[in-house]
Order: C-alpha cells, then structure tokens, then sequence
C-alpha cells in the first residue's frame, strides 16, 4: 500500500470478520474517511466538499424534476411552469435546481484557480488535474443541455450557437452537425437527446469522482506550502497531518454552511437573478433574441470564442497556411477548446520546481493577473460584439494563452523562488504555535 | 522457442510457447480469426446505436413546401419555416434595386466569400447581385426578388432585416453585416447567406425544395 502511512482497519467482531473477507468495504470507507490529511490546509481547500455537495443536491433535485417534466418540443415549455405554478412545492425545487447549478461552477473555477495557484496540478498529480477537467468538461455539457430543456428563447438559440460550434469542423462539420441534431435544426429529436444526456451525465461525473478522489487518495493532498507530506514513518507522518475525520470533515462541513447561508438567500429572495428574462419566453425558430447570451459560467470561453474574428492577423495567418481550411469560425472554435486543453495541460507547461505560489514572487502577480483576466473575459463575454469589447476580448484572450503558453514556460526559468518551511509541521508550527500544535491530536 | 530448445521440454510446453513462434500456427489463426470476427461483431453493435441519432424518416422526406407571395409588397420580407429554419424572401423596392447593382459595381473586390452559394447555379457562380436573385415573374423588374436562408453562416442565428452597415441583413449574435444581396460584409461569418432551391410556380407563388 502506498501514500502516508497510517493506521488500517481491523475488524474486531466475528460480524465485521465475517464480512471484511468477502468483501472489505467497511476498510475502504475507514480508509478513505480517515486518510492522513495535511493539517495546515487553509479555506481554500473547502470547496471539493461543496463540490461533492453540488452533484449530490443536483441529482436528487434533477429526479424529482423530472417526475413532472415533458421533452417534447409541445410541451416542455408548459411542463415547467406546470412545475412553477402547479407542482407542490415545484417552484423551489426547480429555483434550487437552477441556481444550483450556479453554485456547482462557483465552487468549481475557486477549485481549479485553488489547484492553479498552490501548484496542485504538478507532479505526482497530474492525473488528478486531468480527471478533474474531464470532470470540468462533463460539468459543461450537462449544464449546457440542462439548459436546454426548459426550451425557452435562451434554450433553443443557445442550443443552436453551441451545436453550430460543431459545423464549423472542417469537412465533417455539417455531417456531424445534423448527426447531433438529428436533423436540420434544432428540433423535437434534438431536445430528446439532451433530455436523456442530461440525465445519463451527472452519473458520468459522479464516476469520474471517485476516480479524481482515489488519484488523490494515493499521491496524498496538497497543500499551502506545496511541501510533501513526510513518509518514513507513522509517528513522523502523524507529524504533518491529521485524519480527514474528524478535524476536515466538521471544517468543510462549517464552510458549507456560510455558503449555503448565501445560496438559500439566493434561491428564495433572487432566484433569476443570474438567469436571462428571454427564456421565460418559449422557443421560437424563427425569431433570435436581440442579444444571446450564455450563462453566467459559460462566458468567459464565450468571449474568446467570439474574439477571433476574420481581421485579427493570426487568424489570416492560420487561415493562409491551411489553405482556408482552418477560417475564422473554426479558428474561434479551436481556441476556445484550447483555453481549455491550455489549463489541462498546465502540469507540463510549468516548468518550476517549486509548488505554491506562495513562494513564487513572480507567479504570484501574473497568476492575479489571470484571475482578473477570467473576470474581465466573463464581463466581455456579456456584451455585444462591437468595438471597444471586441478588442479588449482579444487582448483578454491573447493574455489567457500567454499565461500557459509563454509565462509558465518561461518563469520556472527566470524565477528565483523564495525559501520554503522544510516540513509541513514547521510551517504549521509558526502560525499555530508549537504547544498547541502538540496538544491537538492527543484526544 | 526457448521451451523447444530446453531438454526435456514436452509436447505440451512446446503448444503454448506459440507467442514467440513465428510460424504461423493454427492457434494464430484462430486468433485472428476469433479477434476479428470480435472486431465486426462489435462494430455492427455500435453502429446502430450511433446511427439512431441521424434524421429520421420524417425528418429526412424532403418536404418542398409552396408558398404564395401575392402579399409580400415591395420593400417587404416574409419570412417562412422551411427543414426548420427561416428561409426570408424579399421583394425589393426600385430603389434597393438600384442600391444593389450599385454595391455590386462598388464591393465586388472587397467580398469576404466570392462565390454565389445558390443552389440554384453552379456551385463556382461568382456572388454577383445577378447571382443572388432570383428570376423575377413576367412584367417584374429584374432583381426585385432575393429568397435565402435565414441562417447566419457563422453560428446559425436568425438575422435581421434591414439592419447592419450595408443595408441588407445584421446578425445581432456576433455582429455579422449582410448587403442587400445577403453577401458577407463584415464580421465573424465567413460564407454569404445560402440560397436553397427555388423556382416560380405561378406568378405569386414560390417552390422552395
């Protein structure tokens, strides 16, 4: 067994033998709740719980929804506000619902911008950051076909723009188009399929968390001071952390808490607050909104999506060199699947010895960089796509790139890193005192 | 290979020593056998179920609808529903005529997509004004009709009527401008609106499809 070392479960009763030899899933759930967790987390490692929390509250919210719910192109627009007005208690699950997923890309983006500051995504977890995005991946395309369903304004024509992403595919692009459609537009079979990927996905993602959680089980948590957890022995292992329950367990479960404070303020005073007034409207193929916007989590990909239009020289370059094949509309495509692949491939793209940003003084200002960089591509992707917006994209989504592309690369060159506590103890030590440090575990 | 040549090898050892036999054996071939016909089998498994998501039969048969234009007075648009998008059909004023021909002799050079994209002509037909419409019923003007799918070519919104820069079409999803013969101006949309088939039934009333 590799990872930290710590105390295993050993059944006691005849009962628990009987069981743990055919099969030994009572250890498994001692060993995966009571893993060795490094014990100067800070607040920023709340948000796998939420997470968690978010998947959970979405499926159960989701099955009761569709209790009442109709995919039919007729009368999905109905069934819902069936929901909102007849449904007992309809209206709440359904605000729940909506918001909750909300909730889940909030927790998500401080995840990753979590992983991306503290270096959690280098080795040995890399693969942990890959299941990650794929489950980031899985998150989008649920929400997206969710989406859809209510099969109001914003739902059909978000679900054409998105669908016509694929026609821009060279060659292929409208073949694979029509097979995703199931026809020439956007229609009754198309609302069915998204119907039944909606429901299959979240079973994906809840698939792909077990593995991210085993990836992570076994290399060990990150931490603040990147610095690995000590593993020659128990005792010195003991040293560096504390076992998931209870002392992580109670303090995500408080985070959670606050956070839900919020949301329920949310839900119940807000609810449509971070949705769009068009999709009260129901779909009509023949009339697009004036402004189509995506949700909330989807823009700041919207906006580099929409940057790279036929003026900008690399696209003429790419479309030059292809021969035309690569245009505008596919090269907007690609880059927005690659901003993407660009923070999937971040374990590779940093070439920097040390782990958290804490003691990288030059990181530290171009990653704030960043992250006002994803805001200001959120802000861009919510408005019209004219001048000055449509220059301020590009600029916002050239910096996006050069962040993986140029300044990773180069700062694990050029940096020189400040000094890091030798162990995850002493840097406990010095915020928390030693004695105390000592006293804690004891009961 | 290494049991053959170990004394006191048996017959046995000798059969299943086959990986590093490069002969072929008859177990080869049964495992090419077995490993293909796994291969097929799987294929003509999955291929259905890949293809259940492409159209329909109803969605597939080809309606041609026919639709009567008597109402649609010039400077006017009429938009229908055709294979479930908006096909918009135009009667155009004297004046937009006149426009037209004037942004054809103006723009031709500056044209983002140089081909007509009718349907109706061959598919290398420059995207002149000429090209774009279609033929005009007895006693029209030419010119005065121009039917197209209502489809912006960048990601499939519906554009709007005499909007944008060059008079014609505007896409208010990613700023794409059409001119009056529904050309590629400016902005993201890199092919002019298409033309589907169509053709006069009567002298009011159209075929598309």
């Amino acid at each position: 067994m590799s990872g930290i070392p710590h105390d295993h479960y050993e059944p006691k009763t005849n009962g628990e033998k009987w069981l743990n030899s055919r099969l030994p899933i009572v250890g498994l759930l001692y060993d995966t709740l009571m893993i060795p967790t490094p014990k100067n987390l800070n607040w920023w490692w709340i948000w796998g719980i939420v997470l968690a929390f978010c998947l959970v509250l979405q499926i159960v919210t989701g099955i009761v929804l569709v209790m009442h719910y109709t995919p039919h192109v007729d009368l999905a627009f109905a069934s819902i506000e069936h929901i909102m007005r007849n449904v007992n208690g309809g209206y709440m699950i359904r605000y729940v619902h909506m918001n909750g997923a909300s909730l889940f890309f909030v927790a998500v983006y401080i995840h990753i911008f979590r992983g991306l500051f503290y270096g959690s995504y280098k080795a040995p977890r890399e693969i942990t950051w890959i299941i990650g995005m794929l489950i980031y991946l899985c998150m989008m395309g649920t929400a997206f076909m969710g989406y859809v369903l209510p099969w109001g304004q914003m739902s059909f024509w978000g679900a054409t723009v998105i669908t016509g992403l694929f026609g821009a595919i060279p060659f292929v692009g409208d073949a694979i188009q029509t097979w995703l459609l199931g026809g020439p537009a956007v229609d009754n079979a198309t609302l069915n399929r998204f119907f039944s990927l909606h429901y299959l996905l979240p079973f994906v993602i809840a698939a792909l968390v077990v593995v991210h959680i085993w990836a992570f089980h076994t290399t060990g948590n990150n931490n603040p001071t990147g610095v690995e957890v000590r593993r020659g022995s128990k005792a010195e292992a003991e040293k560096d952390t504390l076992p998931f329950w209870p002392y992580f367990v109670i303090k995500d479960l408080f985070a959670l808490v606050v956070i839900l404070v919020v949301f329920w303020a949310i839900v119940g005073f807000m609810p449509n607050y971070l949705g769009h007034p068009d999709n009260y409207i129901e779909a009509n193929p023949l009339a697009t909104p004036a402004h189509i916007v995506p949700e909330w989590y989807f823009l700041p990909f919207y906006a580099i999506l929409r940057a790279f239009t036929g003026e900008v020289w690399v696209v003429q370059i790419a479309s030059f060199v292809t021969g035309g094949i690569v245009d505008a509309k596919f090269f907007g495509v690609l880059a927005m699947f690659g901003a993407i692949l660009a923070m999937a491939l971040a374990p590779w793209l940093d070439t920097s010895t040390v782990r958290s940003g804490k003691y990288r003084p030059m990181f530290k200002w171009w990653f704030y960089l960043l992250i006002i960089d994803f805001f200001a591509l959120m802000w861009l992707g919510a408005m019209p796509a004219e001048e000055p917006y449509a220059t301020f994209s590009l600029i916002a989504s050239a910096y996006w790139f050069g962040y993986f592309f140029v300044i990773l690369p180069i700062l694990g060159v050029i940096e020189k890193p400040l000094a890091q506590p030798e162990t995850i103890e002493e840097d406990f030590n010095a915020h928390y005192g030693k004695a105390d440090a000592d006293a804690t575990p004891a009961e | 290979m290494f049991a053959r040549h170990t004394p006191g090898a048996g017959i046995g050892e000798n059969l299943v020593s086959h990986a590093e036999d490069h002969e072929g054996t008859r177990r080869d071939f049964l495992y090419y056998v077995a490993g293909g016909a796994g291969v097929v089998a799987t294929g003509a498994a999955v291929w259905p179920l890949v293809n259940q998501m492409n159209p329909s039969a109803d969605v597939q048969a080809l309606s041609s609808i026919r639709q009567d234009v008597s109402g649609v007075e010039p400077g006017t648009q009429l938009t229908v529903k055709w294979l479930g998008k908006p096909v918009f059909i135009r009667h155009r004023t004297g004046a937009e005529i006149d426009e037209a021909k004037q942004q054809d002799a103006d723009g031709m050079a500056e044209l983002i997509d140089p081909l007509a994209r009718n349907a109706n002509l061959k598919p290398d037909a420059p995207a002149t004004d000429a090209n774009r419409v279609i033929p005009s019923p007895e006693g029209e003007a030419p010119a005065a009709w121009i039917v197209q799918m209502g489809v912006c070519t960048h990601l499939g919104c519906v554009p709007l009527g005499d909007a944008g820069d060059f008079g014609g079409w505007f896409c208010p999803c990613h700023g794409s401008h059409y001119d009056l013969a529904g050309r590629i101006r400016k902005g993201p949309a890199p092919e002019n609106l298409p033309i589907p088939p169509v053709e006069w039934v009567d002298a009011t009333t159209i075929k598309l499809g």
